[in-house]
């Protein structure tokens, strides 16, 4: 295990690792600029694909997106493999651990020990950063979290072969040659312009800020008398939005905070203008979930035409904001 | 969000723990603020961990009575729904349903039954029991 270490919490997994194996293999990035130079950010409304019989809601792009996208923006070789058996998993793991590598794995949520009980549910994409082994227990360092966890090998070996939606198969990676800095104009501006396509420009109306609408319109369709189904809805909602692994007005704090490290490595201000007018649309979406929960809470009267008409809010100032990045860039 | 909007409600979804957000500092930069917890995913959380602790416990009630075998209150117990059980037990759902009669279940070998263990994180032995293992 690395002596010299540094565990820095993030504020979201995937992006948080990224910048530890990426700095760790020369070009310190943070969280954010992981999360931005990889246009990790988007939106997603695909009621066909279910996550404990509620429809999937997505404010990034799938998993592995921001590990791709900075591989090939830094020029990096990031090695993912998968495998067959836990114990073969489980050897590769400790080989490479045992050469001094840091060792990036996407696991479950539900079978790891140190996370807190109430937020165990069977979400297969979360990722951590294995540092060493000893005596069949591993030092992690899990961004999410303040400090170092530790984990014994039997439930490791669960987390990473566990079946279900998004099954990682004991999916690990690590870095095999080391990363390189980009040309920041243009890296910075493709990753902007590929972002601003994404919630604008797909054709796909369950993409982007079109998502958004249509997201509008299921809630506006939701059964008030119905409580439980609506309820159930509601709930998953808000869990998609600010949960840990998919944080919707995170993610934009996040993109925001991008910005800001790209308006000073590129000496252009008007970026931060565009921060700020984020980090707007991201507490409005906080705002959301303050009034969906009091309705949760039933200390508001249950509308979900209303909370309709705020996704569509939403929609629009998405819509606005990212046009305005696109003329920016 | 100001780093001092940050919300500190505490709660217990978080374990006592605290989770990081960005938030702006007196310069108006974003940087890693601390967050003890905040109501509405407090409240959204429990509704979804509350929802299968009901569902949970009205299958261990009808176990209990003798009107379901334990395997559905299990099911509930490790937050799967027939979809997920189905799934990664890789057992089809109409043969799931039929293994939810007591009749059904207390005929099921130990193959059959350790394919149920291994995915709810249990031995064949806490199976047929409907209770926490």
């Amino acid at each position: 295990m690395k002596p010299e270490f540094e565990h820095r919490q993030a504020s979201h997994c995937e992006s948080g690792v990224t910048a530890i194996l990426a700095s760790e293999s020369g070009v310190g990035i943070s969280e954010p600029m992981a999360f931005g130079l990889s246009a990790a950010l988007s939106f997603a409304y695909i009621p066909l694909i279910k996550l404990n019989g509620l429809p999937l809601i997505a404010y990034r792009m799938p998993p592995r997106a921001i590990l791709r996208g900075v591989a090939k923006a830094l020029d990096w070789r990031l090695k993912i493999e998968r495998f067959r058996s836990p114990q073969a998993g489980q050897a590769r793991l400790d080989a490479l651990l045992a050469q001094g590598k840091l060792v990036g794995l996407q696991t479950s949520v539900f079978w790891l020990p140190y996370f807190p009980p109430d937020l165990r549910f069977h979400f297969n994409a979360h990722n951590l950063v294995v540092l060493g082994q000893e005596n069949g227990r591993y030092r992690i360092s899990d961004p999410v979290f303040e400090e170092l966890v530790e984990c014994e090998a039997a439930d490791l070996q669960r987390a990473r072969f566990a079946r279900g939606l998004l099954a990682p198969k004991g999916l690990l990676y690590y870095a095999d040659a080391p990363a390189r800095e980009p040309d920041w104009n243009r890296a910075l501006a493709a990753a902007m312009r590929r972002t601003c396509r994404i919630m604008l420009n797909t054709p796909l109306p369950f993409i982007g800020a079109r998502g958004i609408h249509r997201l509008a319109r299921s809630v506006e369709r939701l059964d008030p008398q119905n409580e439980q189904a609506t309820k159930s809805f509601l709930a998953h909602l808000v869990r998609m939005q600010e949960e840990i692994g998919t944080g919707g007005a995170g993610f934009r704090y996040i993109y925001a905070a991008f910005l800001q490290e790209s308006a000073e490595r590129l000496g252009r201000p008007v970026f931060n203008e565009l921060a700020e007018a984020l980090i707007e649309i991201g507490d409005h979406w906080r705002e959301f979930a303050l009034v969906a929960a009091r309705m949760l809470r039933g200390r508001e009267p249950m509308m979900p035409r209303r909370l309709a008409g705020l996704l569509d809010g939403q929609a629009e100032q998405e819509k606005q904001f990212f046009a305005r990045l696109q003329r920016a860039i | 969000m100001r780093k001092d909007e940050v919300p500190q409600d505490g709660g217990r979804v978080l374990s006592g723990g605290r989770k990081a957000v960005y938030a702006q500092d007196e310069q108006g930069r974003l940087v890693p603020t601390k967050s003890s917890g905040w109501e509405p995913e407090e409240v959204a959380n429990l509704y979804a961990v509350h929802e299968f602790e009901a569902l949970a416990e009205t299958a261990r009630q009808a176990a209990l009575a003798g009107q379901r075998s334990p395997l559905e209150f299990h099911m509930y117990r490790a937050r799967m729904d027939l979809a997920l059980l189905a799934q990664t037990s890789g057992l089809w759902r109409w043969r799931i349903r039929r293994h939810f009669r007591p009749d059904v279940f207390a005929g099921l070998s130990e193959r059959v039954l350790s394919r149920y263990a291994e995915v709810l994180g249990c031995s064949t032995a806490a199976l047929r029991l409907p209770e926490t293992p």
